[in-house]
């Protein structure tokens, strides 16, 4: 009987079903497309090549090969003998040659502090000695004479590396390639990483303690009255950035409105203005302020839908008005604390300029680290480790709010 | 009735609740909204002071002077710098736009394949940290120079900003084509139109609202933008926000919050173009009573 089932020209329904839904399907891919490639080439593609650069390391195998020959049956456990000298020797010199030799010490000074001048120094003089060079070079510099000058030229030989992930996790290979931490006062990433977990959560319970009451009230109120009080939480979200965080040193610097009127009421003296802003703490409050709206919105359009029949119900079966929406209120609105607590927090731990205005000493977060590695100290490899890192978890911060809440609700005002 | 009200039979306990509810409110609305308002008197002090002099709390007139706006007017760098914001604003605005609706359209088709994981991936600029982006974006432009100048030059800036932008053209353009009705479309088809004038006589003027509210968002996202630009734009393509942060760590002098004030001014415009368009989309879209 299906057999016969066919569209007037004769041809089979189901295929002719088929290649309508394909034409249909087609067509949606080609309107999706050109901000496919878009995004795909002018974003999606950078980030690679970031996360590219934070394994790469071709300068030292481009730029000391021979040195990097001898060492490779080198067994690491005394300083190398002539020929690995011989073999330095013609690579600085040749490098000097071809005005490379900066970088090269550079990338070896990142590794370890202390070998720019070294290498420089040496190539300088290489140039004019004759061999034997093992007794120039230690007379040169002394730093020759030790292991993890060595060690650090044959474990950056590779042209692929995990050196840069090692250094954003406090850790470096030894002398006998094994995973060790860095010396006491090197240690700065981890701890970096935890203050920035530890703000971004501070940030976060505050947005949730504020947020709460006033969306209960928003969501509460007649609609007429909801939408005036709604401009209140629009306003900071359409105002600039920078407009917000200048605010925050107008208000709380030491000579700022708020230490004056803390003065002028009395409440702590002319001589002890507190200092609110460029800390840790200014960068909570400023922050609080700027992410809130992300996480009213959500609570609020949540909720909107809880009908208030529900705590009617409870309280006319006998539980007490906060029991009720204790018991039956708050836990309705869990699907809006989660979307609100999940996106303040992914915003919060990738925030860049407010801690850098406001942030001080103690303020400062891991994109303030990775902006400082790109465009100070020029240790890109470093830089693309420590955001490869600030990636994944917000990546798998992304998934888990893609599947808990959907990406599709995810809401601006 | 709403539930905030108090009822009649409320306790003395619930009765304190409930004012302590309404003063924590308060104080959660002023800590939103004061930050933004103090700049504004701020901006007419007379004085190169961050607070309020007593001569502005006793309203004399003398405390109070357009000195910053002028100076902001007299300085070539502030002019040029709204000029630029203006101009990569726009472009980045009409790119981000024209890409967005029209994926936007593609997105809410159920025949797109793959739906969530390409929507998911169109919505990443938004989410992956901006430091991030301009790194790779930096590292981008310095392999793609051999080919077009992209860093330090307006092309870049623009390029970079519409991919911040659209995202948000995306969200709100499928947020207004969720309660489109489809049938309209092959109404309009069967009536003799080709697709072209489906588009611009039946889809686009229901589908306006959403498409303005996207680009003012693409366009403040970019207007606001300053990570970027200071990763890969050059003194050329100084923005206002660039030049805000520079005057904020180098030497912060009043004339910022003129600026500021200005800025502020010009989100209270966009805020209430958004917010009519959004009621005039429900209305039409029958998903609001007023």
């Amino acid at each position: 009987m299906s057999e016969s089932l066919t569209t007037v020209d004769g041809r089979p329904l189901k295929a002719a079903l088929a290649s309508a839904e394909r034409s249909k399907r087609i067509r949606a891919v080609l309107l999706v497309l050109p901000l496919f490639l878009f995004i795909f080439f002018s974003f999606l593609y950078p980030i690679a090549l970031m996360l590219y650069r934070s394994v790469e390391n071709p300068l030292i195998a481009q730029h000391m090969p021979n040195t990097l020959a001898v060492l490779e049956q080198w067994n690491g456990e005394e300083v190398p003998g002539e020929e690995a000298f011989a073999a330095l020797a013609k690579d600085l010199v040749t490098a000097r040659e071809s005005r490379e030799i900066g970088k090269v010490a550079t990338r070896l000074n990142f590794e370890t502090p202390g070998l720019r001048s070294v290498i420089t120094g040496s190539a300088r003089s290489a140039g004019r000695w004759e061999p034997p060079y093992k007794e120039k070079f230690l007379d040169r510099r002394k730093e020759w004479g030790e292991l993890e000058t060595w060690v650090t030229i044959k474990r950056l030989g590779p042209t692929i590396t995990a050196v840069n992930y090692l250094a954003a996790v406090d850790r470096q290979y030894d002398v006998n390639g094994d995973i060790v931490q860095v010396g006491e006062d090197y240690r700065i990433y981890v701890d970096l990483f935890m203050r920035t977990m530890w703000m971004s959560i501070m940030v976060t319970v505050a947005c949730l303690i504020l947020g709460f009451p006033i969306s209960y009230l928003l969501a509460s109120l007649p609609l007429r009255h909801s939408n005036l009080l709604m401009i209140l939480v629009l306003l900071p979200f359409w105002t600039s950035l920078l407009v917000r965080t200048t605010s925050w040193i107008v208000l709380l610097q030491t000579q700022g409105v708020l230490n004056d009127i803390m003065v002028w009421s009395g409440l702590i003296d002319n001589a002890q203005r507190i200092q609110l802003i460029f800390n840790a703490q200014g960068t909570v409050i400023a922050m609080t302020q700027i992410l809130l709206p992300f996480m009213v919105l959500p609570l609020y359009s949540v909720m909107k839908t809880i009908s208030p029949s529900y705590l009617r119900a409870a309280e006319s079966l006998g539980a007490h008005r906060f029991l009720a929406f204790w018991r039956i209120y708050v836990p309705n609105t869990l699907p809006g604390i989660g979307a609100g607590c999940l996106l303040v927090f992914i915003l919060a731990i990738g925030y860049y300029i407010t801690p850098a205005l406001v942030g001080g000493q103690d303020g400062q977060m891991i994109s303030n680290m990775i902006a400082f590695h790109m465009q100070k100290s020029l240790n890109w490899g470093l830089a693309a480790a420590l955001g490869g890192i600030l990636l994944a978890g917000v990546i798998v911060l992304y998934w888990l709010y893609n599947k808990l809440v959907g990406i599709d609700r995810l809401q601006m005002g | 009735m709403s539930q905030v009200s108090l009822p009649q039979h409320a306790g003395a306990i619930e009765t304190i609740w409930h004012y302590l509810f309404i003063f924590i409110c308060a104080v959660v609305f002023l800590f939103l909204i004061a930050p933004i308002l103090v700049i504004i008197p701020l901006s007419f002090n007379s004085e190169p002071y961050f607070t309020f002099t007593s001569d502005m709390l006793a309203l004399k007139p003398s405390a109070f002077s357009m000195r910053w706006y002028e100076d902001f007017m007299a300085k070539e760098i502030w002019q040029r710098s709204i000029g630029n914001s203006f101009f990569i604003a726009t472009f980045a605005t009409l790119l981000a736009t024209t890409l967005g609706t029209i994926a936007a359209l593609g997105l809410s088709r159920s025949e797109m394949p793959y739906k969530g994981i390409v929507m998911g991936l169109l919505i990443s600029p938004m989410i992956v940290p901006l430091v991030i982006t301009a790194a790779g974006i930096f590292f981008f432009y310095a392999v793609m120079n051999e080919y077009i100048p992209l860093t330090g030059t307006y092309l870049g800036i623009i390029l970079a900003h519409a991919v911040l932008g659209t995202p948000f053209v995306v969200i709100t353009v499928t947020a207004t084509l969720s309660g489109f009705d489809h049938s309209l479309t092959r109404a309009g088809a069967m009536l003799g139109a080709n697709p072209t004038t489906v588009f611009f006589k039946i889809i686009m003027p229901l589908i306006l609202p959403g498409v303005i509210s996207g680009a003012l968002f693409a366009f403040v996202t970019s207007f606001d933008e300053v990570v970027v630009v200071l990763f890969v734009a050059s003194v050329e393509q100084q923005t206002i926000p660039r030049q805000m942060w520079a005057g904020i760590r180098e030497s912060i002098s009043p004339t910022i919050l003129a600026v500021a004030t200005i800025l502020i001014c010009i989100s209270i415009m966009l805020l209430a173009t958004v917010e009519i368009l959004r009621r005039r989309s429900e209305k039409l879209r029958g998903m609001s009573p007023g």
